[in-house]
């Protein structure tokens, strides 16, 4: 892999962290990254360590954990808006990423805000560690 | 003791140069070529005293394996990250976007501020914020609140 096309692989990622709350697929990313589904999906996974629709899921989730975190809005409202299409898929995704509820979540993690820059935060509290392994095979693509 | 140079590794300093010179409006204020390497410092509109070095590393210094390794690790976005304070980030952001810079995150008020992010020519990460008060409590069970609350 070139460093320009490992250039490109980061705008797709980019890409996710702007726009987690846009229905992002792996074509969309794909296009953003000047190549094929197929062959954006096996670099970007070589490049960062995970697959692009793991890292969409993994994104959304950091985002809802802030939102849970520090605002009121319900369940619901914060599973549409980081993008998630609906309450079923959020939840999953959410206890799949950080093994708890949504609601178990929002009621202990109290302490956890850093005080730190808001996008530098988010890259540091993305919850990757626990949502390794987390994919099944094909499931890249979908929501 | 006072830091006068930090370095920023740059995928090419021609470019580099450009960025920072036309697109955030640095200061060149050394551009030397001493055979193998090209000695490129900028500093910034308001703090003509702090130099980035843009350093594009390679051989001798750097092995070209490693070398190598290093361009792809900034294109990765993993290089390095600048943080720049400015009086009116939406000012900034609307000429940032009006420039094509590639954005990483559109302003956001926080507790602490307003911030937003985009990335230089070379894919570092450049985070800016103004500093003002945007009326969003500070976090009581923040981190740092709890550390203050410890130190009593």
């Amino acid at each position: 892999m070139t460093a320009e096309q490992i250039a490109h692989l980061r705008r797709a990622k980019d890409l996710v962290d702007r726009s987690y709350a846009q229905p992002l697929d792996v074509l969309a990313l794909a296009r953003h990254a000047h190549m094929s589904p197929a062959h954006f999906a096996r670099q970007f996974k070589e490049a960062f360590g995970e697959s692009p629709h793991q890292y969409v899921l993994t994104r959304r989730v950091e985002r809802a954990m802030e939102l849970l975190r520090e605002t009121d809005a319900t369940v619901t409202d914060v599973c549409f808006e980081v993008g998630f299409q609906s309450l079923g898929s959020f939840s999953s995704a959410f206890r799949r990423v950080t093994g708890s509820t949504p609601t178990a979540y929002r009621a202990t993690a109290i302490g956890y805000a850093p005080t730190v820059p808001g996008c530098w935060a988010a890259l540091w509290t993305r919850p990757v560690g626990r949502a390794a392994g987390m994919e099944k095979p094909g499931a890249q693509g979908r929501e | 003791m006072k830091i006068i140079i930090v370095s920023l590794r740059v995928r090419d300093q021609d470019s580099a140069r450009r960025f920072y010179e036309e697109t955030l409006g640095f200061t060149v204020t050394e551009d030397m070529d001493l055979g193998e390497m090209r000695w490129l410092t900028v500093a910034p509109p308001d703090q003509p005293e702090l130099n980035v070095l843009l350093e594009k590393p390679g051989p001798p210094f750097v092995d070209a394996e490693s070398a190598q390794r290093m361009d792809e690790l900034v294109a990765k976005g993993y290089g390095g990250t600048l943080f720049f304070q400015v009086d009116d980030i939406r000012k900034t952001f609307d000429e940032l976007v009006e420039k094509g810079v590639e954005i990483i995150q559109e302003p956001v008020e926080r507790f602490y501020g307003i911030d937003a992010a985009f990335r230089d020519d070379s894919g570092n990460h450049i985070r800016v914020n103004q500093s003002v008060d945007t009326g969003i409590a500070w976090p009581e069970d923040s981190m740092t609140a709890k550390a203050q609350a410890a130190q009593g």
